[in-house]
């Protein structure tokens, strides 16, 4: 019987802050204290606060250690584990809790306490490779319930009412995608599950599937059930080997007992389920296109209809959702749809899950009602923009998306409100913007993402971001005329309407989006060739100002020796030579190097 | 091929271990405080605290939780251990052995009657 649990983050971000070793070393000095039967070490998955990582968490105290380092692990073994003193110094200390000066206990602090982890709540609590685990938290329990008391229509009713909608991006009523797929004629019919989480800086999916990947089994299996289905694909980008090798594991157990397989739970129900790797081609994402490659074929989209509900995966009627949404369906069978539909607002019901970036103190994974107001989760949760500097806007749904500015930071995030106001939701990440971002170069950014992974079968999507992308360069090097700003902005519009698939209609989104908010600065690189958040190089100069004490310091570190000037005089910049690389301005101590 | 007894079974053994994880933060729930600074252990608070932890996981008590302290001043009388069950006042005994560990588990926590025999003040 263990009497410690020591619980280690496994998940990608802790992974490449060194937990293995972390994990590795407890081990190996509990084993000297002669405490391996006393205290057990687990690796789970994301714990979410991945700013604050690598993350360990002491049970039963439930003391939460942040930027464990690996020579912290003695400290650790020989106060807490051997005599029971909670290593203070190691606490996580959370930034808006002044009085109290750490906090023992994750629940406590503020990017804990305003989430509701409904997809995530066994990410950081189970060992993901371990099924015991996962059972002890009611797994399969859902499934059981599902064979056993419900016929597949029921089931598809239960979905319905929940009011679950696709988490992946379009918020498609997952209910009615399943009785489309139950009702198309076809003896043989798949379920798929869409891992190919391509959106930059989006990695909820990744985290389900590394925290909790039985329960995507699970979740699948009643879907199979639910539509008649025999076989399962879970479509999962070879860029995230955790997640594919925890899944394997898990799908091994799971055929072990009996879990997956043929008659399953003694009734005539089998289901199996195999994994397929992308190799991380964003338009792999697309519902036609991942199917495609599934088949073995080129990744590219085709044209819908048909939907894959009639015709999907190898011609069969197939339905395919996203992890996040998987996750939520064994926690709506075990509570009952009215339970789900309790959460939320009057069209979008449950929680979702967002990945937190940019200038953002707590960089990670939360959870939140839907509509719980973007301020909420920027100020609150996220605990702010750090250094002070003054909240811009936030960009959601990735490279089909668009960007939130302060003026709507009160708005409840739902599928219907980011929609009106020219965002989505998407696959939820949520990029956050502080003053010193350029907005037209935040849209060159995604435009280069989505232009470099356009598949090219379609002429709007392939010569049409590249064209929006020349524009953008146009404009961020100062050669661009008011002109040009109207037809980029006709460009987008014909995009939208003539592209083939889902990549190629929302591609000109982060464009349509900084336009509609951020007309003015687009306009100030234009008309007065300058940047104002000083970011696009080709529109800035260096200058010195008369705060200049002469102290040489930037005329010896500029890599180009670009600047002049005498030992206790005022220097200069040779704006020629100079490659604007901005050492100049880091290394003054004086702050006499300006940008404009 | 498990059936849902053998996933049930399954289910009860590991709640009952991983009861530990999920109990925190509960303010309804009881506390096992052991002694285990240097001079706690010196006495023999490990086997002390192993008991406890078996015990309460054997009779699958939910809500009772088991920790452990530094020390509290009174060395002679280790391996010490304080119960706090909520709405009562503290219990604290002494000279605890893994034998009388396992009497207070089932006389005071399961039936709510504080040994007295290991009561400070009647060592």
């Amino acid at each position: 019987m263990f009497r410690n649990h020591v619980l280690i983050c496994g998940g990608t971000g802790c992974t490449s802050g060194d937990s293995p070793k972390i994990r590795e070393l407890f081990e190996k000095k509990i084993k000297e204290a002669g405490l391996e039967n006393d205290v057990k070490v687990i690796m789970t998955g994301c714990f979410g606060l991945c700013a604050c990582g690598p993350v360990v968490v002491v049970y039963p105290e439930g003391s939460f250690y942040s930027q464990i380092k690996p020579e912290n692990v003695d400290e650790i073994v020989n106060e807490h584990i051997i005599k029971g003193r909670i290593v203070s110094h190691l606490l996580y200390k959370d930034p808006e809790i002044k009085a109290q000066e750490t906090v023992t206990s994750l629940n406590e602090t503020n990017f804990y306490k305003k989430q509701s982890r409904v997809a995530l709540r066994n990410c950081g609590v189970i060992d993901p490779e371990n099924i015991d685990e996962y059972i002890a938290y009611d797994g399969y329990q859902a499934l059981y319930k599902v064979l056993t008391e419900y016929d597949p229509q029921q089931v598809i009713d239960i979905i319905k009412q929940s009011g679950l909608r696709g988490r992946g991006g379009a918020g498609f009523p997952t209910g009615l995608k399943w009785q489309f797929a139950k009702n198309a004629v076809g003896d043989i019919k798949y379920v798929c599950c869409n891992a190919d989480e391509g959106d930059p800086g989006a990695f909820m999916d990744r985290s389900v599937l590394e925290g909790d990947p039985h329960t995507v089994i699970e979740a699948m299996a009643i879907a199979a059930y639910a539509i008649g289905s025999k076989q399962g694909y879970v479509y999962v980008r070879a860029e995230y080997p955790i997640a594919v090798k925890r899944l394997s594991i898990a799908i091994n157990q799971a055929k072990e007992y009996g879990l997956l397989g043929n008659n399953i739970f003694g009734t005539d129900f089998s289901f199996d389920l195999e994994i397929r790797l992308g190799s991380g081609a964003f338009v792999c994402g697309e519902e036609t296109a991942l199917m495609t490659s599934i088949e073995g074929n080129r990744g590219e989209p085709r044209p819908r209809p048909p939907f894959p509900a009639n015709k999907g995966l190898f011609g069969k009627p197939t339905i395919l959702n996203n992890v996040e949404t998987y996750a939520n369906i064994p926690q709506i069978i075990l509570k009952g749809p009215e339970w789900f539909a309790s959460i939320g607002t009057e069209k979008s019901k449950g929680t979702k899950v967002f990945a937190l970036g940019g200038k953002i103190t707590n960089t990670g994974l939360v959870e939140i009602p839907m509509g719980t107001t973007l301020r909420t989760i920027v100020e609150e949760i996220g605990g702010g923009i750090p250094g002070g500097k003054k909240f811009k806007a936030a960009q959601t749904g990735g490279p089909s998306g668009g960007c939130i500015p302060a003026e709507h930071l009160d708005i409840p995030i739902d599928y219907e409100n980011l929609i009106a106001i020219g965002s989505m939701m998407g696959s939820g990440g949520l990029i956050v913007m502080d003053e010193d971002n350029c907005m037209v170069d935040i849209a060159k950014f995604f435009l280069e993402f989505t232009q470099d992974e356009s598949c090219g079968k379609c002429t709007p999507c392939r010569i049409g971001t590249k064209r929006l992308l020349e524009y953008l360069e146009k404009i961020t090097e100062g050669r661009a005329t008011l002109k040009d700003i109207d037809d980029m902005e006709k460009l987008c519009y014909y995009i939208k309407d003539n592209a083939l698939c889902g990549l190629g209609q929302t591609a000109p989104n982060p464009v349509l989006s900084t336009l509609r908010y951020f007309r003015d600065e687009y306009i100030a690189h234009v008309t007065q060739k300058k940047c104002p958040a000083g970011v696009c190089k080709s529109l800035l100069t260096y200058k010195i100002t008369d705060a200049c004490k002469g102290c040489t310091l930037c005329a010896r570190q500029c890599p180009v020796g670009a600047i002049s000037g005498k030992v206790k005089e005022k220097h200069v910049i040779d704006t020629d030579k100079c490659t604007k690389c901005g050492v100049c301005m880091s290394v003054c101590k004086f702050k006499a190097v300006i940008k404009e | 091929m498990k059936t849902i007894e053998e996933i049930n079974a399954i289910k009860a053994k590991m709640q009952a271990q991983l009861n530990m994880r999920s109990s925190i933060d509960n303010a309804g729930d009881t506390r096992i405080v052991v002694g285990m600074a240097t001079c706690g252990i010196a006495a023999g608070a490990r086997p002390v605290l192993n008991a406890f932890v078996e015990e309460i996981t054997k009779r699958n008590l939910k809500n009772v939780k088991v920790t452990q302290s530094g020390c509290l001043g009174m060395c002679k009388l280790e391996p010490m251990v304080e119960v706090y069950v909520p709405g009562k006042e503290k219990v604290t005994y002494v000279k605890v052995t893994a034998d009388s560990a396992r009497r207070i588990v089932a006389e005071h926590i399961v039936n709510g009657n504080p040994v007295l025999d290991f009561v400070i003040g009647n060592e």
